[in-house]
């Protein structure tokens, strides 16, 4: 009798689990019916191709920063991060002339080892994710600064630098169909991440820290080596991250940066990263950096004035957060 | 003697502040299970978390088939084929159940980097059906009984092939009939050869699954004996036999017979069962019990810390509605949790803040205003009166000693003048002589008037002290004994009855 109604509770709240993976879908869509409901420029192809290439850098981040949640931690530096990616790109390919594809691997070689710092710090010197990131968030910020003399690194036009992000490799193979490159690398940054999560050795780690880390120390698993590993493949999104936006812009701006980590976090956490560690996937955080990204469009559409815009996001990432606690909450 | 399989000798291994195990041995042969008893705290836990690779030894050495080894970490212990189920089930709830065996070897394919789920789900199950379990690999921990959550912790023992496998409190969180199961198990494995150490408070299993028992006692090897020859009422007797507190026992005189606090019927899911018991003016009610029994989820639910499902709370004569600490206060009852340092103080304070916290809602003036002078004369008073040993008011209270720190604890319900007080391990951690200093203390408490009610794991502290004794074991009163006849013996007997000492239970 008592196991019966054991089973059926567990069965419902898997259901319950499920419903709210469901959610942001759900919220995402909702949001985009509206949104073409209320203004005739909103569902256009036009528009759309903007949402997806605004969400490309954030979603990159979340990518990597949806990683170091789910080990229970949390990575402060990704905004900055990103920009010293950038800035280092900046100098292999303006400074020292050297070919674009030396540039593209040294911002995302520059993100990597940030995150291999971040890592070292966290596992080995068993620093507070969130004192160490913060340390890493000011020295990352301090280098763009010093390296770029304080002024933004601009790449010759003939390098074409910017192709690499709104360039339309699908456009070429499917004519009128001009999606830029920055979507399909946030896309496929997505899938690759995906099946690095669900697939090896390194995503099983990366839950299992984040579920329970002092049982997976005493089942004999090297943690510092893990831990080290995780925080350094998410700093390889976060380098693709600098690279994108570096291409964007068609130049490294070493005072941008400070502010993405916080969107890129939110991203994760309303797709259903738990801040707790131990669930979450790429999915989500795709779907929770198109809701934030969607939002903001849709808001500007209706001439909502900005500093609106940036008040209902905040209510939003306060909602989502809550949904996060309620969750929690059920486990326990 | 080539069939020992562990031999531990002259292990030491201490704490700050505990010697935690000193010279102790153990042996183990294979095919055996090796009962490891003791009160709580004997060191039964620490000594196996040593040959686990948990915790590094300070002295001693220790053999297994007939080598010594060194063991520094648990990837170490499981590759010899010493493997543990730890008292905590150290699961990953997110991960399934073959995820959490294979957590650190899990089959590779592809550069080594991919994993095979299917091999793994396979390699478990097939561990699965040599122990005849009823588990499907693939579903989530999470979403598991505690039963089922032991059984993949035992699987994962066993599938690093062990040759050593020792069970911590195995039998802490089942059922009677999942009890049956895993003896099933336990024995299947010692005919295959494997050594059992197996570790538990309840004596009366210990006949029906063990082969040998060693009994230890305060951090010292006691003895090993053969199961079939001894009874349980040795057992218990080398568990307690020992004379910490020479001087005789200090009840103060009668309490009156008003009853200032009772409980009927209180329940909670499996921690508390229909518990009932009432609180006499100026008595000090001893909780007995072992560790798990349930004693500090009654106190929390008095308190209103937790809730309950069902239950009256009575206080002098009104039933009452407690539904957090604040309504507890209001009803003049006082908690002292076992952690003091985590719910009692504010350990980076200083001692006048720490008291002062819970009296300057009535010391203040306008716009919030703290009179100050008031303030330090009631809290010099009480550091005063409780003697506590500090260098000024302004000590923070981290500098303390821990017995200093209880009586500051104890200090803040003075302060609020608290007639009922909830004692959770009041002298645990704290060394002898701040002990007797903080038996003084409740028996002042209770010749003013007070009603303490003491949860202590320590016997002769619960003998020592209390007018009545309430014996509790897996959430249910198994019996009340008054200061007469109130034994270690007797307490041991009812702590450690199983679902037939309870008319009330099913």
């Amino acid at each position: 009798m008592i196991i019966k109604t054991e089973t059926i509770t567990r069965e419902k709240k898997a259901r319950s689990d499920t419903i709210q993976r469901l959610m942001a879908f759900g919220a995402l869509l909702l949001i985009f019916i509206s949104f073409s409901f209320a203004s005739p420029y909103f569902f256009t192809f036009r528009n759309v191709i903007g949402i997806l290439i605004s969400t490309a850098v954030n979603g990159l981040l979340a990518i990597g920063v949806t990683f170091i949640i789910i080990t229970g931690g949390i990575d402060l530096s990704v905004g900055t991060v990103m920009t010293l990616s950038a800035v280092m790109t900046g100098v292999f390919i303006t400074y020292w002339n050297l070919p674009v594809p030396l540039g593209v691997m040294a911002g995302i070689l520059t993100g990597s080892t940030a995150g291999f710092f971040n890592g070292i710090m966290v596992s080995k010197f068993k620093l507070p994710p969130f004192v160490a990131t913060l340390g890493m968030l000011n020295v990352a910020r301090g280098f763009s600064l010093v390296i770029s003399k304080l002024s933004p690194i601009y790449f010759d036009l003939d390098k074409s630098v910017s192709s690499i992000a709104m360039g339309s490799i699908l456009g070429k193979i499917i004519p009128g169909f001009e999606i830029p490159n920055a979507v399909l690398i946030m896309f496929g940054s997505a899938i690759i991440a995906s099946l690095i999560l669900s697939k090896t050795i390194l995503g099983r780690y990366t839950y299992a820290i984040g579920s329970n880390e002092k049982a997976v120390q005493l089942s004999g698993v090297n943690i510092v080596f893990w831990k080290t590993a995780i925080y350094a493949v998410a700093g390889i999104f976060i380098g693709i991250a600098g690279v994108v936006i570096a291409a964007r812009l068609n130049s490294a701006q070493p005072s941008l940066g400070l502010g993405y980590e916080l969107e890129a976090i939110a991203a994760a956490v309303i797709g259903g990263t738990s801040l707790s560690g131990g669930e979450g996937t790429i999915l989500g955080t795709i779907i929770g950096a198109f809701i934030i990204s969607t939002l903001t469009n849709g808001l500007r559409i209706l001439s909502v004035p900005q500093e609106w815009q940036i008040v209902i996001t905040g209510f939003i990432i306060i909602f989502a957060v809550y949904l996060d606690v309620l969750r929690r909450g059920k486990q326990s | 003697m080539d069939d020992v399989l562990l031999l531990m000798e002259g292990i030491d291994k201490s704490f700050p502040g505990v010697d935690a195990l000193k010279k102790c041995r153990f042996e183990l042969k294979a095919g055996e299970v090796h009962a490891l008893v003791g009160e709580n705290g004997a060191g039964k836990s620490t000594l196996m978390k040593v040959v686990a690779g948990v915790y590094s030894k300070d002295a001693g050495r220790i053999f297994y088939k007939g080598k010594e080894v060194h063991i520094p970490n648990p990837r170490a212990a499981q590759r010899l084929g010493i493997s543990m189920v730890h008292q905590e089930l150290n699961l990953m709830r997110h991960l399934t159940a073959a995820q959490n065996i294979f957590i650190g070897r899990e089959p590779v394919r592809g550069a080594r980097i991919l994993l095979d789920e299917n091999a793994l789900n396979d390699k478990a199950q097939k561990i699965i059906d040599m122990l005849h379990l009823k588990l499907n690999p693939r579903s989530k921990v999470a979403d598991m009984s505690v039963a089922k959550q032991q059984m993949v912790e035992i699987a994962k023992a066993l599938s690093f092939d062990s040759d050593v496998l020792i069970l911590d409190e195995p039998t802490a969180a089942l059922a009677q009939v999942e009890i049956v199961e895993l003896f099933r198990i336990i024995r299947q494995l010692r005919d295959k050869g494997v050594g059992i150490i197996y570790i538990s408070h309840r004596l009366e299993e210990l006949k029906q699954i063990s082969d040998r028992i060693t009994v230890m006692r305060d951090g010292l090897y006691v003895d090993t004996v053969s199961t079939q020859g001894v009874e349980i009422d040795q057992i218990i007797k080398m568990m307690v036999g020992r004379v910490i507190y020479e001087s005789s026992p200090e009840i103060p005189e009668n309490p009156s017979q008003e009853i200032v606090l009772e409980v009927k019927n209180l329940n909670r899911g499996n921690e508390i069962r229909n518990v009932s018991f009432n609180l006499k003016r100026g008595e000090i009610l001893g909780f007995a019990g072992l560790v798990g029994a349930g004693r500090t989820e009654v106190a929390r639910a008095v308190f209103g810390a937790d809730s309950f499902d069902s239950g009256e709370i009575i206080v002098k004569g009104k039933k009452v509605k407690i539904k957090g600490p604040s309504d507890a206060v209001n009803h003049d009852i006082g908690y002292l949790s076992e952690d003091r340092k985590q719910y009692g103080l504010c350990l980076g304070l200083d001692v006048e803040t720490n008291i002062a916290l819970v009296i300057i809602s009535k010391l203040t003036g306008f716009l919030g205003w703290i009179k100050n002078i008031k303030v330090r004369e009631i809290v010099k008073g009480i550091v005063n009166k409780l003697s506590i040993k500090t260098p000024s008011l302004n000590q923070k209270v981290k500098n303390l000693s821990g017995g200093n720190q209880q009586k500051l604890v104890v200090g803040k319900w003075l302060a609020k003048d608290t007639g009922i007080l909830l004692f959770d391990e009041p002298t645990r951690g704290i060394d002898v002589g701040a002990k007797s200093e903080i038996y003084h203390l409740l028996n002042n408490l209770v010749r003013q008037g007070k009603s303490i009610i003491m949860i202590s794991s320590e016997l002769p502290e619960i003998l020592r002290m209390s007018h009545r004794v309430v014996v509790m074991c897996e959430g249910r009163v198994t019996g009340e004994l008054d200061y007469g006849e109130a034994t270690q013996e007797s307490i041991m007997q009812l702590a450690t009855l199983r679902n037939n000492g309870n008319l009330s239970n099913n």
